[in-house]
């Protein structure tokens, strides 16, 4: 694997005292997944349907390769497809003389708790590489499951795309059905090479007392695509994730697609950065997030440093209940004259106007509204398996009935 | 088919419909002239049940049914349709979906969509990015899927180029079964400004609105004809109200 220069990403959070003591409290109350033992029994049928319904396939017919980590330990992790790569992390920083040049290049060691907890004590995480050249029909499917009540889970994953080859991913992220509380944290490192292809797609599904602190950066060489989707659609205690990409190669892309709900008692402070540093270099936040009584920030950040760059940035937000609160904070910064970078955001219940548009085509008020729900949270993406598209339309359906 | 009897309808809190009498028979289509916030638009939306228009008094009866409370998707559901002027843009929902609401097949309103020359508007989110065209054929088409006995249009020629115009008049007819001349079942109420529609349609009756009532009833094209002669300063003073009614 040859090495490349990589621009360390300075930290762009505030070291805010009170947050790093919230941070440290949060961590001290869980267990350390590695203290849990390494025994492991077979998925449960509840288990499988909940990995099911975060994309993960056992079966992993139409997947190019499997990793499941289940608390600390790897239950497998296996690659059919050729072209792909795909070892835990800690295999992978033996393998590869500790991964230097990719490890900790994208996010800072010491940006805060999380990344310092993991740093000292890693549980595992995934490798995944696409080989120069190599299109990777089928997606790599990974899970990072919480298995037990009351663990901390550290986990850094890092994925490699080669020069001009694609690669897709999907995460599912879940806790084990009758788990409530946890935290799980996750480094991740995605470096996108020349004219190579990576898409991403996350989904989580935690328990509703779990906490999960992502950290996560992006590196686009020239030419380069990055796609990210982001779906979390049930409750979860708190959520926050703040990926940065950096556009470092001419016509570099990168886009970032979240569809959010939270209900009651969830908060999720989610959103993008992208720093657009060659000409030519476009990227892409759009976030649909719908509040059904829990609170959602959705931030986004685009900086545009160079020549002829395009960004744009949309947050759209939809309250369904009373106590709900969705913050949107768009951010644009341009630091030369040649750019197009915009924002649109809108926030708010849904129009009376639109319901009774529906209404007059014979829908009644609730088929009205839930359509309105539907075509709201029907974002086009990438690669989403039929199940998945199916707990997507039934999660829309009981939002609705949660208002 | 629709009877409007003595119908005030309050607007936040301000008066803007006062008294209106209105018949429309079986296979009759109307037009509503009248300058703008005369109340023309009210008045559809009052018939149609949208909130926000507040009965004060006076009913609505559609075929001999009191609907002055019924909500709005039941009024359609009998059989009560309207072009929307401007209407609102429903993101992740496509045309085809709107079409789908009025229980034909994917088939039929596909079949639908390509006699109107609209097949590629199909899987389009529903007026997002629309011209004013686009909206009027879309809203026309969505009415022609939905087979409503009494369609009521409000200025559906505004915003419509000239090429465009000629189609819009044709699904207004197929929507007003124009081409049956005996035993006609479907009746019409237009709202038109400008009333370059009459050039593709026959109406039976003219009505003219002026401050939330009806100054006039009489031949559309008369009406029209002295509109634009006289202004409707002149229907203010004429009231031919009495004469007609």
């Amino acid at each position: 694997m040859q090495k490349h220069p990589s621009d360390p990403v300075k930290n762009l959070r505030d070291p805010d005292p009170r947050v790093v003591s919230e941070d440290r409290e949060l961590l001290d109350r869980f267990v350390p997944a590695s203290d849990i033992g390494s025994g492991w029994e077979p998925f449960g049928e509840n288990e499988l349907g909940r990995l099911r319904h975060v994309g993960i396939d056992l079966a992993g017919s139409m997947r190019a390769g499997t990793f499941i980590q289940s608390n600390c330990n790897v239950a497998r992790c296996e690659c059919t497809a050729s072209g792909v790569e795909l070892l835990p992390i800690t295999e992978a920083i033996k393998r590869y003389d500790g991964l230097d040049g990719y490890l900790w290049r994208l996010v800072e060691k010491d940006e805060d708790v999380f990344t310092e907890e993991t740093a000292a004590h890693l549980d595992n995480g995934y490798f995944i590489r696409a080989l120069p050249g190599e299109r990777v029909v089928y997606p790599v499917q990974a899970c990072l499951y919480m298995r037990n009540e009351n663990v901390a889970q550290r986990v850094h994953n890092v994925v490699v795309a080669e020069e001009g080859s694609e690669l897709h991913i999907i995460t599912g992220c879940a806790t084990h059905p009758d788990l409530t509380t946890g935290l799980h944290i996750g480094i991740s490192e995605f470096y996108v090479k020349k004219g190579a292809k990576l898409v991403f797609t996350m989904i989580h599904n935690w328990g509703e007392e779990v906490h999960v602190r992502p950290r996560t950066g992006i590196r686009v060489e020239e030419d380069g695509v990055f796609l990210s989707n982001y779906i979390s659609l049930k409750g979860v205690k708190s959520v926050q994730t703040y990926p940065t990409a950096i556009l470092a190669g001419r016509n570099a892309l990168a886009r970032f697609h979240s569809v959010l709900v939270a209900p009651e008692g969830t908060l999720l402070d989610t959103g993008a950065r992208v720093v657009l540093d060659a000409p030519g270099s476009r990227a892409e936040i759009i976030s649909r997030t719908i509040s059904s009584g829990g609170k959602v920030l959705a931030r986004g950040h685009l900086i545009g440093r160079a020549q002829k760059v395009k960004a744009h940035l949309e947050c759209q937000g939809l309250i369904l209940a009373e106590q709900g609160v969705i913050h949107a904070i768009p951010e644009l910064e341009a630091h030369v004259a040649d750019v197009d970078m915009s924002h649109e955001a809108a926030v708010g219940r849904i129009a009376r106007e639109e319901i009774e548009y529906l209404m007059a085509r014979g829908l009644s008020e609730e088929e009205a509204t839930s359509t309105i729900v539907r075509g709201f949270l029907n974002v086009r993406i990438e690669g989403l398996p039929p199940e998945l598209d199916r707990e997507l339309q039934s999660v829309v359906e009981e939002t609705r009935l949660g208002m | 088919m629709l009877q409007v009897e003595d119908l005030w309808v309050d607007v936040q809190g301000r008066e803007v419909l006062k008294g209106i009498n209105l018949h429309i028979g079986q296979g009759e289509t109307h037009c509503l002239f009248g300058k703008n916030g005369s109340g023309k638009t009210t008045l559809l939306m009052t018939l149609m049940g949208f909130s926000g228009y507040t009965v004060k008094h006076g009913r609505i009866l559609f075929k001999g049914e009191d609907i002055t409370h019924l909500p709005t998707n039941e009024r359609a559901i009998l059989g009560l349709g309207l072009s929307f002027q401007r209407p609102p843009t429903l993101r992740g929902v496509k045309l085809a979906d709107m079409l789908a609401f009025s229980r034909i097949s994917r088939e039929e309103a596909a079949r639908l969509a390509r006699t109107w020359g609209f097949d590629h508007f199909l899987d389009r989110e529903v007026n997002l990015g629309f011209s004013g065209g686009e909206i009027k054929k879309s809203e026309l088409l969505q009415l022609i899927a939905q087979n409503p006995d009494l369609t009521l249009l409000d200025e559906p020629e505004s915003g419509v180029d000239i090429e465009n115009l000629h189609v819009i008049g044709e699904m207004i007819k197929k929507l007003l079964q124009k081409d049956v001349h005996k035993g006609r079942r479907k009746s019409g109420l237009i709202i038109t400004h400008t009333g370059f529609i009459l050039n593709y349609l026959a109406a039976d009756k003219g009505h003219v609105m002026l401050n939330g009532q009806i100054y006039c009833h009489g031949n559309p094209v008369e009406i029209f004809e002295a509109i634009q002669k006289y202004g409707y300063e002149e229907c203010a003073r004429c009231r031919n109200i009495h004469r007609t009614l």
